[in-house]
């Protein structure tokens, strides 16, 4: 790909942005460490590697949101530094960040306008014609009057888009824009990227799925543990082998461990290939034994509720609720553990009501409840590991005689569960704060699937967890439901529903809009359910 | 484009650090620094105080020593322990849990009122042991009472309990003074105050010293509180309420019962400070607009010991030196004896410092544990807890 260069720029082969030996550590740990990296004009460069690996402040470094503690920042071969966003913006980088920044009261245009301080009056005329052109350059429609809140995911991220190249950006940084798009929004993000890529734009797509980087990226990077360990450019990428460029990508991604997590959805070339291993479970789902009936639940605060949801778990089933993030997952979770009360319908647990049972009855009968608040609800970090997997059976015989805790007991039985459970911890008395997230995660599983469980419930269960952490837990969850039990899982992934789900609910604004057997095409199902139901919202 | 984007996690902050070998150590310095730091900065700086008021501090602290410990006054200090450890246990017992008692005062002046209101009588009526045990059920009572009310009320409708606790605290305060005037008035004399339980009657030293057995009642509770706290399911739910109040939702505390219990315990015991007070050989009635505050003095204490029963036991003792010598000490440097406040404020001061400073330089750590400070910055908001139930 050559594009023409732009009138009044020197044609150098110089890349458009060049990372030199960036390093930047935080106490504890080496977040980058000696990274190169670079993108030139019309070229995707796709950023590849798992949690942790050390993309985020990467791109921090290049948005000037961190400082780096060594290392270049080159601009069409000149040294900058870039020490605040604002310059980033100055030196033609544009961000998208993970978690949209538009003020959702306010609409379109005024969003756009807000980082206007060149003047004190708002020029919403020239703002507008800025908009259309960015619009037709990208060749999308926004309305520019309307609320951000009222935008569709995948429309709210071309926002952002035209919001990183409002200044006239040349290098647009795209931070994991696919977190719970749609196929079809993301198929419409594909699209942008490449119009955006012909007209001369370099793009970094940082992304931890092996399959988005190889249907987009004309150059792979991969970052493990802070470390740039390997790139693969295009001419590589055009002449090998799906099944052997994957293989090379999950060695770089993950070294010797690669065994361990290569069968992780994140890691497949094609999310499709899942699909047929669930006709296998689905002839194994038994009664019922968790059912929502026409169930409601008052929002809190700025988060929504939900509205006359009903669903039904069968024995042995792995139930999915697809949905982006803040659409009543948090209350369709905490009511069914009992944490909230429903406004109004009924829960029955193996065809007993439980809607008025407490979290502590419902707990007892085996209903458990994994929560994604890993720190902040589900443990108490200052207590020891040993505690906190025994946080929900304090005073509970035999491990509290008379109110008294059983110190030796506890420990024994919280020693079997940390090596049954794989959790990394230097001892058993350790605080459960220090502990990384992936090994908090195993503590609380450990908690949740011990003593007898029947149902239940995993809110995000592997967000921000390294990916062998992130397959051990799905594992855990299959492993659940062969074994006599059943899960409630929500998820914001879809390819993780997909991966591991018999059935997948879609919610949408509080309501379920949906429910699809786990099969070829259920991503565009879901896709269509999504969209299906914001569309209808947005005619009401 | 606003610079206020900061959705970069920032990554790992905490998560990675390790045990270290260097743990215990820093332990020690971390209570060096933050409980034993300020008290003797304080100490200093008063003494820089006595020198600009023309006193001598050397002369002054030397006083303190002398009329607070040496030729058996450590006994006086002792008796005057009693009520302060009291009280400092009842706070750290919902302090614990996230939750402010700060109607100490009032639980402190009420039961006070109603022992020295109903003792005079009682003593006489029944075996002297029996009135005595009776007497501190009392005034646990009339404590607890006065705190289940703020306790009810946070655990039923969310209602900030820095608010209720202190404006039941004024409501205590004056409900004891003016029965003190009315109903418990003793009618033999104009003062306000009640009638003088005789001094045979009161609380009867521990043989060979001047120290009456409240002192044993006193250690016990802190004995028996920190046994709770640390050992026991009710210590754990209330640590857990404390450190994270989500979490105790989440692993199925009840929350609304914990609530009024911790409150409940915490006013029992500072009403039982009071029937000490009262009982003490010193007293034996109270009067009007006389009852004391030891609660204010002693909450810088129980964050000193950062909410530990049996760490605060020396803090509780220095100060009840200072509080029995100073006295002295300041009338015979002629000083007000108010300059033991000043201590105390400058104590606070100090500890306010650290507190700042460490925060700067995020070395982590703090008196006052996050919940409770949460709760304090914005006292009006509704805790999450309380949506709950």
């Amino acid at each position: 790909m050559s594009p023409s260069p732009r009138e009044g720029e020197t044609v150098n082969d110089a890349p458009l942005v060049e990372l030199v030996g960036i390093s930047k550590a935080y106490p504890g740990v080496l977040a980058n460490d000696d990274v190169t990296l670079s993108v030139r004009r019309g070229e995707v460069h796709c950023l590849l590697g798992e949690n942790g690996a050390g993309k985020s402040t990467l791109i921090g470094i290049l948005s000037g949101l961190v400082r780096p503690d060594s290392g270049r920042i080159r601009i069409d071969g000149r040294d900058v530094s870039i020490d605040s966003p604002r310059q980033a913006l100055a030196h033609g980088i544009g961000t998208v960040y993970q978690h949209s920044t538009l003020i959702p009261e306010l609409t379109v245009l005024e969003n756009l306008m807000l980082g206007d301080t060149r003047s004190l009056r708002l020029d919403s005329a020239g703002a507008g014609k800025r908009l259309r052109e960015l619009a037709d350059q990208l060749a999308v429609e926004i309305d520019p009057h309307e609320k951000a809140l009222d935008l569709a995911l995948g429309r709210q991220q071309q926002v952002e888009i035209v919001k990183a190249l409002w200044r006239g950006s040349r290098v647009l940084v795209l931070d994991e824009p696919t977190s719970m798009l749609t196929p079809q929004a993301f198929s419409e993000l594909e699209r942008v990227v490449v119009r955006l890529k012909e007209q001369g734009q370099g793009i970094i797509f940082i992304t931890h799925k092996l399959h988005e980087a190889l249907s987009l990226g004309d150059r792979i990077s991969v970052l493990r543990q802070g470390r740039f360990v390997g790139e693969l450019d295009k001419q590589q990428l055009e002449s090998t082998s799906v099944d052997d460029l994957r293989s090379t990508i999950v060695r770089l991604m993950f070294g010797d461990e690669a065994p361990a997590a290569a069968d992780a959805a994140e890691l497949r070339e094609d999310i499709t290939q899942i699909e047929q291993e669930h006709d296998r479970r689905r002839a194994a789902v038994g009664e019922t034994v968790l059912e929502l009936d026409d169930v409601s639940v008052a929002g809190s605060g700025t988060e929504i509720g939900i509205e006359h949801v009903s669903l039904r778990l069968g024995l042995q089933e792995i139930l999915g609720v697809a949905g982006v993030d803040g659409n009543g997952q948090q209350a369709l979770a905490e009511v069914v553990a009992g944490q909230r009360h429903p406004t109004s319908g009924e829960i029955r647990f193996f065809d007993a009501p439980i809607t008025r049972l407490s979290v502590h009855a419902r707990q007892k009968l085996g209903l458990r409840y994994v929560t994604d608040d890993r720190l902040g609800e589900g443990t108490v970090p200052p207590l020891s590991v040993s505690l906190n997997l025994f946080l929900k059976r304090i005073g509970h015989r035999p491990f509290w005689k008379f109110g008294r805790l059983q110190k030796r007991l506890v420990d024994r039985k919280a020693g079997e569960l940390v090596k049954e459970f794989d959790v990394r911890t230097p001892s058993i008395s350790t605080r459960a704060g220090t502990l990384s997230g992936g090994n908090i995660q195993k503590v609380m599983l450990a908690r949740e699937l011990s003593f007898e469980p029947k149902v239940v419930i995993f809110n995000k269960p592997t967000y921000g967890l390294d990916l062998k952490t992130t397959t051990t837990v799905r594992n855990t969850i299959r492993e659940l439901a062969d074994g006599g039990g059943a899960a409630l899982v929500i998820s914001t992934d879809l390819d993780e529903l997909i991966e591991i789900c018999d059935r997948i609910a879609v919610i949408s604004r509080g309501r379920l809009v949906g429910v699809v057997e786990n099969g070829r095409g259920v991503a565009e199902e879901i896709g269509t359910l999504m969209v299906g139901a914001e569309t209808m919202e947005a005619a009401a | 484009m606003s610079d206020a984007q900061l959705p970069i996690e920032a990554p790992l902050r905490q998560a990675r650090f390790q045990d270290t070998g260097l743990r215990w150590g820093s332990r020690l310095a971390d209570v060096v620094i933050r409980s034993i730091v300020p008290v003797v900065l304080a100490l200093v700086a008063g003494g820089i105080l006595l020198l600009a008021l023309g006193v001598n501090p050397l002369t002054f602290y030397s006083d303190v020593w002398k009329y607070g410990v040496s030729d058996g006054n450590w006994q006086q200090s002792a008796v005057t322990m009693v009520p302060l450890l009291l009280i400092a246990v009842g706070l750290i017992v919902v302090f614990r849990a996230n939750l402010w008692n700060l109607g100490y005062n009032g639980q402190f002046a009420l039961a006070a009122a109603f022992v020295a209101g109903f003792g005079p009588s009682l003593v006489q009526d029944v075996p002297l042991w029996f009135a005595f045990v009776l007497l501190f059920l009392l005034a646990a009572a009339v404590g607890a009472g006065w705190a289940f009310v703020p306790g009810f009320l946070k655990a039923r409708y969310g209602t900030n309990e820095i608010i209720t606790t202190l404006m039941m605290s004024f409501i205590g305060i004056d409900l004891a003074d003016y029965l003190i005037k009315g109903q418990f008035q003793d009618p033999a004399i104009q003062t306000p105050q009640t009638e003088a339980i005789p001094l045979d009657k009161l609380l009867p030293p521990i043989p060979g010293t001047s120290i009456d057995v409240s002192l044993l009642v006193a250690f016990t509770a802190v004995l028996v509180v920190h046994y709770v706290l640390t050992r026991t399911a009710f210590g754990l739910r209330l640590h857990v309420l404390g450190a994270n109040p989500k979490a105790a939702r989440h692993v199925g505390i009840k929350l609304p019962q914990l609530t009024i219990a911790a409150f409940v315990i915490s006013g029992a015991l500072i009403g039982m400070a009071a029937a000490a007070y009262v009982l003490s050989p010193f007293w034996g009635y109270v009067r009007a607009d006389q009852i004391p505050t030891y609660g204010d003095s002693i909450i810088p204490f129980v964050f000193l010991a950062r909410l530990n029963a049996l760490a605060v036991v020396p803090f509780v003792a220095f100060y009840a030196v200072l509080s029995t010598g100073g006295d002295f000490a300041a009338s015979q440097a002629n000083l007000p004896t108010d300059f033991l406040l000043v201590l105390v404020g400058l104590i606070l001061l100090f500890m306010t410092i650290i507190e700042y400073l460490g925060r700067r330089r995020e070395l982590g750590g703090s008196y006052v544990p996050a919940g409770l400070r949460q709760s304090l910055r914005s006292p009006l908001r509704k805790p999450a807890e309380a949506e709950a139930e």
